[in-house]
């Protein structure tokens, strides 16, 4: 039992903060907290400040829209803490599709087609052409084009507010990562993954291996959901940079201690 | 040899680059499309102080304070199956209206300026708070539909005169005699379009089985006479015919059409 806790703490940790945020948002729709109003797109705090989501902030003015003052200063405070200190960290601690996509991970596990080939090939970059592309399609439709078919945002608002045909999009999320491609929305497709790679690449917490610890049984690289960024495993130390969401999940399974969180070092 | 493998290599890069070029320009073509179609979401009524349609879809970042901010649950944030832009906050007055709160929640409780209370004139009493005057809000226009109201056939109902917060202003009941019997008074419910909210309560109380009465958006429920027509009975629009006449004369010649290179980017 205990075990199970150490060999997956900051899994446990990383649960807790995905659903304790949803319940906050969820208490003010049904029983009135006020402590979190709204969603991750914009979410008022504590009555006082809003924070939101400068993705989607960034396809309103693509779109030809400045936000008020609210939602701006809102997209700027997070665009700082997660450039400046948690990185790409929104993505496994945050983003309430992780427990979907982590879900289709864990089901495709246990249908034995880890590993597999997988049934189309997509190039892990395309999510930075989604990305861009989605903020052209912004400009010349007039519309924050990402969000109107946001599937993070479709299933965030379900929880909170009900769902209703909306699910649909959330399964064909689960069946693609499941049956296409191995994380295939969140390592592949994903524009706010994209954002939040491109922003974190000098943000303060990051993990770092150590080579001389380290025995190359790459239980690291299987439970990696961007096993590319682990290229310097076994041959370099240093941090791991990329794509990397601090999921923490290599720290978890490494027995030798070869990896583990640490501060961002500019100087290296 | 070795000359002919770095060609053909490049050749080959060309190629990708292409290919990928040109995935991303179909991608970007049908996104674009569909963020189009769904943009059209005509019939979609939005919470007081919305800017007009095209701007509050750029605008809105479908946060969803304005739904918790409600107090008669009216607003809800569509999903993927209901008639409006993903996310973007509407109400159905025939399940729930708006009931005009005076102090407007919804509005303040905007981040991004979607909900603007610059849209709606002031109150006067209020002048300093900056409250906006609810009952200038413009969500929408009722309509009747004379062939299923049933004053209109001449049994007597009133439901929807009462319901309405403006009652004998933005809906008038006009006595006239009924012909059928030719004994009886007809009391027609009849709208006026200045005075009208668009807030749905008639149509919330409209006693048929389908409502006879019903509010639609004011860009869907208005016509355009054009600019050329004047109310020669109306001094206001005699002196717009004046306006345009001292126009014509100034650019009378066709080369000032061109010199005049202002006008051709404008209508007046
Ligand atoms: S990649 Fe996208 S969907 Fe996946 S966790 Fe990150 S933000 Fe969420
Ligand atoms: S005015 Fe009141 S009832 Fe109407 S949408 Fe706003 S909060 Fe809801
Ligand atoms: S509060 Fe404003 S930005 Fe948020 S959903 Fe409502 S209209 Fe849109
Ligand atoms: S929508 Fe109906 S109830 Fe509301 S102001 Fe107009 S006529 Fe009156």
């Amino acid at each position: 039992m205990i075990e199970y806790f150490k060999n997956n703490r900051y899994l446990i940790l990383r649960r807790t903060t995905q659903a304790g945020l949803l319940l906050l948002f969820s208490g003010t729709q049904w029983w009135g907290w006020k402590l979190l109003t709204g969603t991750y797109s914009s979410a008022r705090v504590f009555e006082l400040f809003y924070l939101s989501d400068p993705h989607a902030v960034l396809q309103a003015m693509a779109a030809g829209f400045v936000m008020s003052s609210d939602a701006l200063i809102g997209a700027l405070i997070i665009l700082a803490f997660y450039a400046l200190l948690a990185g790409r960290s929104f993505c496994s601690w945050v983003c309430p599709l992780n427990m979907v996509t982590d879900l289709a991970k864990w089901t495709r596990g246990k249908l034995k087609l880890s590993g597999h080939e997988n049934l189309i090939k997509i190039n892990r970059k395309t999510r930075y052409w989604v990305l861009g592309i989605g903020l052209v399609v912004s400009w010349f439709a007039g519309i924050a084009a990402f969000e109107i078919i946001n599937p993070i945002t479709i299933f965030h608002r379900g929880i909170i507010f009900g769902i209703g045909l909306g699910w649909m999009a959330v399964a064909a999320v689960f069946l693609f990562d499941v049956l296409v491609v191995e994380h295939g929305w969140c390592g592949h497709l994903c524009p706010l993954g994209a954002f939040y790679t491109i922003i974190s690449r000098f943000a303060l917490v990051k993990v770092s291996h150590d080579t001389e610890k380290c025995t190359l049984c790459m239980k690291c690289k299987d439970v990696c959901h961007e096993e590319q960024v682990l290229f310097l495993i076994g041959e370099d130390s240093g941090y791991i940079r990329g794509a990397c969401s601090i999921c923490a999940r290599c720290i978890e399974v490494c027995d030798d201690d070869a990896l583990k969180f640490s501060v961002f070092n500019y100087k290296t | 040899m070795a000359d002919k493998g770095v060609k053909n290599g490049r050749r080959k890069a060309l190629k990708l680059m292409f290919r990928d070029i040109g995935l991303a320009g179909l991608g970007g073509i049908v996104w674009g499309a569909t963020a189009t179609k769904l943009k059209a979401s005509e019939l979609t009524l939005r919470p007081p102080g919305a800017l007009l349609e095209e701007d509050f879809l750029k605008a809105c970042i479908r946060c969803g304070n304005c739904v918790e901010a409600c107090p008669y649950d009216t607003l809800k944030l569509a999903d993927i199956d209901d008639h409006a832009s993903a996310g973007s906050p509407f109400f159905i007055p025939r399940t729930t209206p708006c009931y005009m709160c005076p102090d407007v929640p919804c509005i303040p409780a905007c981040p991004s300026g979607a909900l603007d209370a610059a849209t709606i004139p002031k109150e006067e009493s209020h002048e300093k708070k900056a409250i906006p005057d609810v009952e200038k809000a413009r969500m929408g226009i009722a309509v009747i539909d004379q062939e299923s109201c049933l004053a209109y056939w001449g049994i007597q109902c009133d439901a929807c005169y009462r319901a309405c917060p403006l009652m004998g202003e933005a809906i008038t009941l006009e006595m006239k005699r009924n012909e059928r019997t030719g004994k009886h008074a007809l009391l027609e419910p009849v709208v006026h379009r200045d005075v009208c909210t668009g807030c749905g309560m008639c149509e919330h109380a409209c006693v048929t089985e389908k409502a006879a009465i019903f509010v639609l958006p004011r860009a869907v429920a208005t016509g355009m006479v054009g600019k050329h027509y004047i109310k020669g009975w109306e001094r206001e629009d005699e002196r717009r015919l004046k306006e345009l006449k001292d126009k014509k004369e100034k650019t009378s010649k066709p080369e000032d059409i061109l010199n005049n290179w202002e006008s051709l980017f404008g209508d007046d």
